[in-house]
């Protein structure tokens, strides 16, 4: 149940998965039909063979509910394991973005002087934009978007957010 | 073993026997032709023609609730897969194992529009515990056995396997995998030792103590209700159960408090709020129990057993959780109870039952009896009555004949009681009842009924002439949607808005234009003779019992209020249901 007055949490979980048709549509089935939320989520094969992708999900929600979403993830038949990163110690958080800034002079000039700042790469130029590269944590992009806005800010791809917990163990050890 | 070579169709009827399948509910389609060919050409495995694919469903849940085992239901693409979608909603909210085979248009023809295409694994995969698509012939063995695994381990639940009917067709290896170990899914069903002597240790110390007994009992197998009842035995600890998890303790233990929730007694409600410790086995604290929930026993510290993870603090928050099966579980707890020697505090125990005589002192389930209009009530005791020596098996329909069958049949075994609990599906009993009547050739099989939820699958009373059945339907007659009616007696001032059936078949002459018996009841003096005949005739018996039309449900907790404020009669009717009550369903 959720309780209006209960606190809201943000929570990184990571689920590793078999690597079979099908499988996010079960895991975002999961979420919409139980009304939890989705922040972010990424996906991707990660072992040599393809066999098993990991899921990373940014979620919010009360303490009881974000228990239920580790449970009822656990639940699902093909799920090998589901890691709660923000609760089980340190990881590290990335995301990456594309950013694309249009203009000239003063605005062009102060763009790519943002970007040096924030250490995003241009990936493309024409005379008058360009696409920059970001990774960092979430917050990071968002306030370089941000300032982006009123330098030309065209539009915006973000990859969502991919985690790892800190240390030499692994989610599946 | 042998790796020759078989068609798709071959395969399946081939890992459907190596899994000791003996039985088949289904209806043909051009999706599956392949595999009714190869059905036709053996003889080991029966197929059941059912009327609709719902009811194939439905009597693959009553075969496997009252036997323990998988049911299968086949059926082919399109609108055959979405007619059981009903079937595997159902077994899914009430943890029944089931495997449906699902026929699919040709692997190359998918995603096309194709005739009878439905996007059945799309379809299916939030009212199924997990299904599969199967896209290469080689594949199939594999696949139906690691389907039979996942309905029948852990918490059990429906599995569908989409067959494209080219896989059907093409040939491939089969080898029987025996024993599955899967990659991923390994429930756990011991418990955690050290929780579980945690769990005996908050036992021995309570002194107003309650066992809430569920359907994950029945599931664990009967070898956990007796742990159930040893359990009970050893402590002399109140014990009350859900609706899935009647027949777990017998009904006349003196320990028993009856059913719990909306309409259960008042003794059993009462003592689940003011108890201090609780022991959940096998139930998930849902809506129809606790009730409004922040008044669910506000004092008690709560133990909850449960195979399934995300049902412990799903709803209500626990003191302690403990996941594993029922019976291993309750093995682990009797042992250490032993082992510590622990005893009730006596005292507190003798205080507490004199608190619960009390209550039952209320007789919660009396009604006013009527010399000239047969009460429901009246009919349900003279049934069970009459019936309970042969043990029969037992299915309802939805509604207020549900809740009474409830109460007022007293089951004393599991695996006997066969009803749509989590989702409340009329057209539910007579097709679970003629699964169940397959599964138990020779013993009594009721479907007690409503005149409007049996309409629902009255077409399958032609599959239980078909196959020589003589499932009984046992109609409480009362015209209305009885408890539709009531909700609109409790929340709607009586404004009775379609909860009336007009034009009603006569049930007698629709018996017999099926090629069953039907019996008809109008008079209470009528009524032992009907049942008496209805039980001597060996063929599908249709009995119309006209009951009382406008007796309502007790007791009753209205939607939105604690599960202690009880509506114990129509008396107590007056007030109208709460504006945050009536958004509840
Ligand atoms: C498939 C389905 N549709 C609608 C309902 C809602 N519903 C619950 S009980 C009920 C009335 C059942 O009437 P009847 O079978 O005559 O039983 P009674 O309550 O009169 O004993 C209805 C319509 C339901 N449970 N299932
Ligand atoms: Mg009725």
């Amino acid at each position: 149940m959720s309780d209006q007055r209960e606190e809201i949490f943000q929570h990184t979980i990571s689920v590793i998965v078999d690597n079979e048709a099908g499988v996010l549509a079960r895991v975002i089935g999961l979420f919409s039909g139980r009304g939890y939320n989705i922040d972010s989520l990424t996906v991707a094969a990660v072992a040599d063979n393809d066999s098993t992708s990991r899921i990373t999900i940014v979620t919010s929600g009360t303490k009881m509910v974000i228990e239920q979403i580790k449970a009822q993830l656990e639940r699902l038949v093909p799920v090998h394991v589901v890691g709660d990163l923000t609760l089980e110690g340190p990881a590290v958080e990335r995301e990456l973005a594309l950013i694309k800034v249009s203009g000239v002079g003063e605005a062009r000039v102060e763009s790519l002087r943002l970007a040096d700042a924030f250490r995003a790469r241009v990936v493309d130029s024409t005379s008058t934009s360009f696409i920059f590269e970001l990774t960092g944590k979430s917050t990071k992009i968002s306030a370089f978007i941000d300032l982006m806005q009123e330098l030309g800010l065209v539009e915006v791809a973000r990859t969502g957010v991919v985690a790892l917990s800190r240390g030499k163990t692994g989610l599946e050890q | 073993m042998s790796s020759e070579q078989m068609s798709g169709a071959e395969i399946v009827i081939k890992a459907l026997q190596d899994l000791g399948v003996d039985v088949v509910f289904g209806y043909p389609g051009g999706a599956v032709l392949p595999i009714y060919d190869a059905l036709f050409q053996q003889n080991r495995i029966r197929h059941i023609l059912v009327r609709h694919e719902q009811a194939a469903l439905h009597a693959a849940e009553g075969y496997a609730r009252s036997t323990g085992k998988p049911g299968v239901a086949l059926v082919t693409s399109g609108p055959g897969a979405t007619n059981a979608v009903t079937g595997l909603t159902d077994a899914l909210m009430d943890s029944i194992p089931v495997v449906c085979l699902t026929g699919q248009v040709a692997t190359h023809l998918i995603g096309n529009d194709a005739f009878q295409e439905a996007d059945t694994v799309g379809i299916t995969r939030p009212c199924t515990k997990h299904n599969y698509l199967v896209k290469s012939t080689d594949d199939l063995g594999r696949v139906l056995h690691e389907a039979f695994y996942i309905a029948t381990n852990g918490r059990p639940g429906p599995v569908v396997v989409d067959l494209p009917k080219d896989i059907q067709v093409a040939r491939g290896v089969y080898r029987n995998p025996g024993k599955v170990r899967h990659r991923s899914y390994q429930p756990q069903v011991k418990g955690d030792l050290a929780l579980i002597k945690k769990a005996a240790e908050m036992l021995a110390e309570a002194k107003r103590p309650i066992i809430y007994s569920g359907g994950g009992v029945i599931n664990a197998g009967p070898a956990a209700s007796q742990l159930l009842r040893e359990l009970v035995r050893l402590t002399g600890y109140p014990v009350t159960s859900t609706l899935m998890g009647l027949g777990a303790v017998p009904a006349h233990d003196p320990h028993f408090l009856g059913m719990l929730g909306m309409h259960g007694t008042y003794e059993a409600n009462n003592a689940m709020h003011d108890c201090d410790v609780m022991l959940c086995v096998g139930a998930r604290f849902d809506d129809r129990v606790t009730g409004r929930l922040d008044a669910f026993s506000p004092g008690s510290k709560k133990i909850h057993i449960d195979i399934d993870r995300s049902s412990i603090n799903k709803n209500v928050r626990v003191d302690l959780g403990i996941v594993g099966d029922a019976a291993h579980v309750l093995e682990d707890l009797i042992k250490v109870w032993k082992a510590k020697a622990y005893r009730p505090d006596e005292k507190a125990l003798e205080r507490w039952w004199k608190q619960i005589d009390e209550w039952r002192a209320r007789d919660c389930l009396k009604y006013k009896p009527d010399d000239k209009v047969i009460m429901p009530q009246y009919a349900l005791q003279r049934l069970y009555a009459l019936t309970k020596d042969r043990r029969p098996y037992i299915s309802t329909e939805v509604g207020q004949h549900q809740m009474w069958a409830a109460q007022f049949y007293g089951f004393d075994q599991p695996n006997h009681w066969l009803t749509s609990g989590g989702l409340g599906t009329m057209g539910y009993g007579l097709p679970a009842a003629i699964g169940a009547q397959i599964a138990h050739p020779d013993d009594l099989v009721i479907d007690i009924a409503g005149e409007a939820s049996i309409l629902m699958n009255i077409q399958e009373m032609s599959t239980a002439v078909q196959h020589h059945l003589p499932v009984k339907v046992f109609i409480l007659n009362n015209q209305y949607m009885g408890m539709v009616r009531q909700w609109q007696d409790l929340s709607y001032g009586s404004r009775y808005a379609e909860s009336y059936t007009a034009a009603l078949p006569d049930f007698v002459a629709l018996a017999e234009a099926f090629g069953g018996a039907g019996l008809r009841a109008t008079r209470p003096d009528e009524v032992d003779d009907v049942i008496k005949e209805m039980m001597a005739i060996d063929k599908p018996v249709i009995v119309d019992c006209q009951v009382a039309k406008l007796e309502n449900c007790f007791p009753m907790v209205p939607s939105g209020a604690a599960h202690n404020e009880m509506l114990l009669g129509p008396e107590d009717m007056g007030e109208e249901t709460s504006e945050a009550g009536k958004a509840l369903v």
